[in-house]
């Protein structure tokens, strides 16, 4: 990777995905739910920018709507129902399972980083095409030859809904 | 954008991969475990994009070129769409499980213990 020549691209790039990685940091380490909330947030529309470098403009702007617009709305509103603030914040026990569960990260990165990486070295140049991340390109795709999965996918949302009114219903 | 190499953002897919690995191993609180999951979901996500954007690995797929071509997008969105329903689903559990017990720390919830 040495004889790589550093362009902004990457500098842009590599930035964004370094202040997304502190923020991924942030939400396992913050003890405060909701601080995890905002790194979480923060993480994702990080990462919608990375989508957006990667000509994904499409999904970019899906990540943005679904993960920071509707699921994490969702996230905060059953913190703050639960009301999991200052007095009863959980206290996190120092506790063996954490050391363990830090080496077992560890041990996971750098397994998995040393067989996957060096195999993708020297790959710096896109091949698809440059609009393949455009609403027509995905539109076409999803109602043509994906039109299947498409329909499975909204029968699971349906039942997804019926699921939770029937949990959150006190009686029947 | 060009220039960038891959291992950038697969190293970001593994490294955010992990943080929600250990999140959901070290904390206690189950919200945050969820949002653990859903960040281990989203390493998943750029993982698929960034492989459908360089298309490195080249695979002998049946059928239309050009769906296959468009797999790794569709892989993100119908990934998005079950992390939504699991979202919904789960955070409706959590909420019954608070009702019932005020407690929620989840290394004290053995109910379903034999």
């Amino acid at each position: 990777m040495n004889n790589l020549p550093v362009s902004p691209n990457l500098i842009v790039v590599g930035g964004i995905a370094g202040l997304a990685a502190v923020a991924a940091v942030g939400v396992v380490l913050f003890n405060n739910a909701i601080r995890s909330a905002m790194c979480l947030v923060l993480n994702f529309v990080l990462l919608a920018v990375l989508y957006f470098s990667l000509n994904a403009e499409m999904l970019g702007i899906t990540q943005i709507a679904v993960y920071t617009g509707a699921i994490m709305v969702l996230f905060l509103f059953v913190i703050m129902l639960l009301n999991l603030g200052a007095p009863q914040l959980l206290v996190e026990k120092k506790d063996p399972k954490r050391f363990a569960a830090i080496g077992f990260g560890v041990v996971l990165f750098g397994l998995v980083g040393s067989q996957l990486l060096p195999a993708f070295n020297g790959v710096s140049t896109p091949q698809a095409l440059d609009d393949f991340g455009g609403p027509h390109a995905i539109g076409r795709t999803l109602f043509s030859a994906y039109a299947y999965p498409f329909e499975a996918v909204s029968i699971l949302l349906l039942v997804g809904l019926v699921g939770s009114i029937l949990l959150a219903k006190r009686r029947i | 954008m060009n220039g960038v190499p891959l291992a950038v953002y697969l190293g970001l897919g593994l490294f955010m991969f992990t943080a929600g690995v250990v999140g959901v191993m070290i904390r206690r609180n189950p919200i945050v475990i969820f949002m653990c999951i859903e960040l281990m979901l989203n390493a998943v996500n750029l993982t698929f994009l960034t492989f459908a954007r360089y298309q490195a690995v080249k695979m002998p797929i049946p059928g239309d070129q050009q769906a296959s071509m468009m797999a790794g997008q569709m892989m993100v969105i119908f990934v998005m769409a079950v992390a939504a329903a699991e979202v919904a689903v789960g955070l409706g559990i959590i909420m019954a499980i608070f009702r019932l017990r005020d407690n929620i720390d989840i290394d004290e919830l053995n109910l379903l213990r034999g």
